[in-house]
């Protein structure tokens, strides 16, 4: 059984191919204007990684913002029971997922199967999102995956006094300014973004095991800075920027064992893109 | 006898000089990194301009974020009380004052005497602010001014689909690559402004007669969007430069302080 997740995020997409309940391909992309060219180009490297043809996949989950654009999907489902899904698939005894994405933030509590029980989510303000760390990666022009190693050489602890991006982002220059050290800057900057994050997962009461997905948990500084925010240890997976698109595989798959799968969805191309 | 007030903000820092209740001379300057630097000089402008010397300044009151930090005042007095008192001096029948500076927005009610009874502010937030027409005047390529005018020009304005500044400069720069026309856009921040800053007014509780202080009260484009979702006229204040409003009521402070009778 082949089945595929495609999540076309805000920054990035993600495809995923799944064979007999193991990944076979996976491949991560930089997302391009029109979000239908970044899921076909996406599934279609991960399909060659795979030594695929689309017509071996017999049925394909889209998520992620981009969601209703993908050409090529028998379903869609939201990135929260992607996310929740794909957490459990790595670590079973995930009751918590806490997801930063490029210009979101969600909070997820899964039960033992994967179902999503609760959850909460931000997208209304750049605080706490992947945005953040953007923002003051190109004002200090550091590379955004350089940030974890940077950090890694913090000796003094600072602490940012806001938490909008648009004000912090005028406290780090004066921080700058002032002869701070960049490493001691960026871990302040994680923290900032992690304590953020922590309040909203707080909401919802944050239950071990945790899991951090999406990219920014690739950055050792943020997973370590969240885990502290979080005040319990968080369990690390895989590839925690593809659990979406593995999440969508895994409901594929569920999906194609309880019946045919339904013909392709009609994308809809040219309507305004959802929000 | 001759008073100052001095109102140190976070992008403009404002000097008073006040004789016996009447405004002398006033200066507004840019702010610079330290605070006491700003306090110096804006001072030193409004004291040249009014041709009087610090010595023969009976009483000095400080206010805004820096108040702390300034060498020559004899007291510093919160931002709230100050722009209450300044208002109510610029407006005689102002009962409720929206300020919105640049790094934060205040909603006052104020009582008979001028005294702040109830206020909101943000400070926290950058939409809401100054800081955010500042930053989006810079994404449209247009003065604040400009900026403010623009809104009586716009066929159909847009509306921007969230309030954080960083997301919204996002949704001006796609409107701007879509050709959308610029009057347009503007008007849509300034409505957006409006929109924000009206929650913060119904949180404490509209009263008439309303008026603006602080620089985005000369945004044409914020205040009438304001009126209408408040459902009430804005009074202009046409008695002094309405982004004085603090050091108006900070030299007001110190004219009662040194023992003057007028309020």
């Amino acid at each position: 059984m082949i089945t595929a997740g495609c999540d076309v995020g805000s920054l990035t997409a993600k495809a995923v191919i799944l064979k007999d309940g193991a990944i076979v391909a996976s491949e991560v992309i930089r997302a391009k204007t029109k979000p239908e060219d970044s899921a076909r180009e996406v599934m279609d490297l991960a399909l060659k990684k795979a030594g695929l043809e689309m017509g071996a996949v017999e049925y394909c989950v889209g998520t992620g913002y981009g969601r209703k654009h993908i050409p090529f999907v028998n379903d869609v489902e939201s990135e929260i029971a992607c996310h929740g899904r794909g957490a459990v698939w790595q670590v079973p005894s995930a009751k918590t997922v806490v997801d930063i994405g490029g210009q979101d933030c969600k909070a997820i509590r899964v039960d033992e199967s994967g179902n999503v029980t609760r959850y909460v989510y931000n997208d209304k303000c750049a605080s706490g999102t992947g945005r953040f760390l953007e923002i003051i990666a190109e004002a200090l022009d550091i590379g955004l995956e350089e940030l974890g190693d940077i950090s890694e050489h913090s000796t003094k602890k600072l602490t940012l006094s806001n938490q909008c991006v648009v004000f912090a982002e005028t406290e780090i220059i004066s921080l700058v300014n002032e002869g701070a050290e960049i490493p001691d800057i960026i871990r302040a900057l994680h923290n900032a973004v992690a304590s953020r994050a922590a309040s909203l997962a707080k909401s919802i009461v944050v239950e071990s095991d945790v899991v951090m997905s999406g990219g920014v948990a690739k950055n050792a500084g943020m997973f370590r800075a969240l885990s502290e925010a979080l005040g319990v240890p968080l369990r690390q997976i895989g590839d925690p920027q593809i659990n979406g698109a593995l999440g969508a595989a895994l409901l594929a798959a569920d999906k194609l064992k309880s019946g045919p799968p339904p013909p392709l969805r009609q994308a809809q191309c040219n309507a305004r893109r959802e929000a | 006898m001759i008073v100052a007030g001095c109102d140190v903000g976070s992008l403009t820092s404002k000097a008073v000089i006040m004789r016996d209740g009447r405004i002398l001379n006033s200066a507004l300057i840019k702010s610079k990194a330290k605070p006491w630097e700003s306090a110096d000089e804006v001072m030193k402008s409004a004291l040249e301009g009014a041709g009087v010397s610090m010595k023969e300044i009976v009483f000095c009151v400080g206010t805004g974020y820096g108040r702390d930090k300034m060498k020559f005042i004899n007291e510093a007095v919160t931002e709230i009380a100050c722009h209450g008192k300044g208002a109510r001096w610029l407006l005689p029948t102002a009962m409720m004052v929206i300020d919105i500076g640049g790094q934060d927005c205040k909603a006052m009610r104020l009582d008979r005497d001028g005294r702040v009874v109830k206020f909101m502010t943000n400070d926290k937030c950058a939409s809401g602010t100054g800081r955010f027409l500042e930053v989006m005047a810079r994404v449209l390529g247009v003065s604040l001014e400009e900026l403010g005018e623009m809104s009586a020009r716009a066929q159909a304005p847009i509306t921007l689909a969230s309030a954080c500044t960083v997301w919204a400069q996002a949704d001006v720069i796609a409107h701007l690559n879509n050709r959308v026309p610029i009057e347009d856009i503007a008007a849509g921040v300034n409505n957006a402004m409006a929109s924000r800053m009206a929650v913060l007014a119904n949180s404490v509780g509209v009263e008439r007669d309303v008026c603006m202080t602080g620089g985005v009260a000369k945004n044409d484009g914020v205040v009438s969007t304001l009126e209408k979702l408040l459902g009430v006229r804005i009074k202009r204040i046409r008695r002094y430069d309405p982004q004085m409003a603090g050091a108006i009521g900070a030299a007001l402070f110190a004219h009662e302080k040194a023992g003057g009778g007028l309020r």
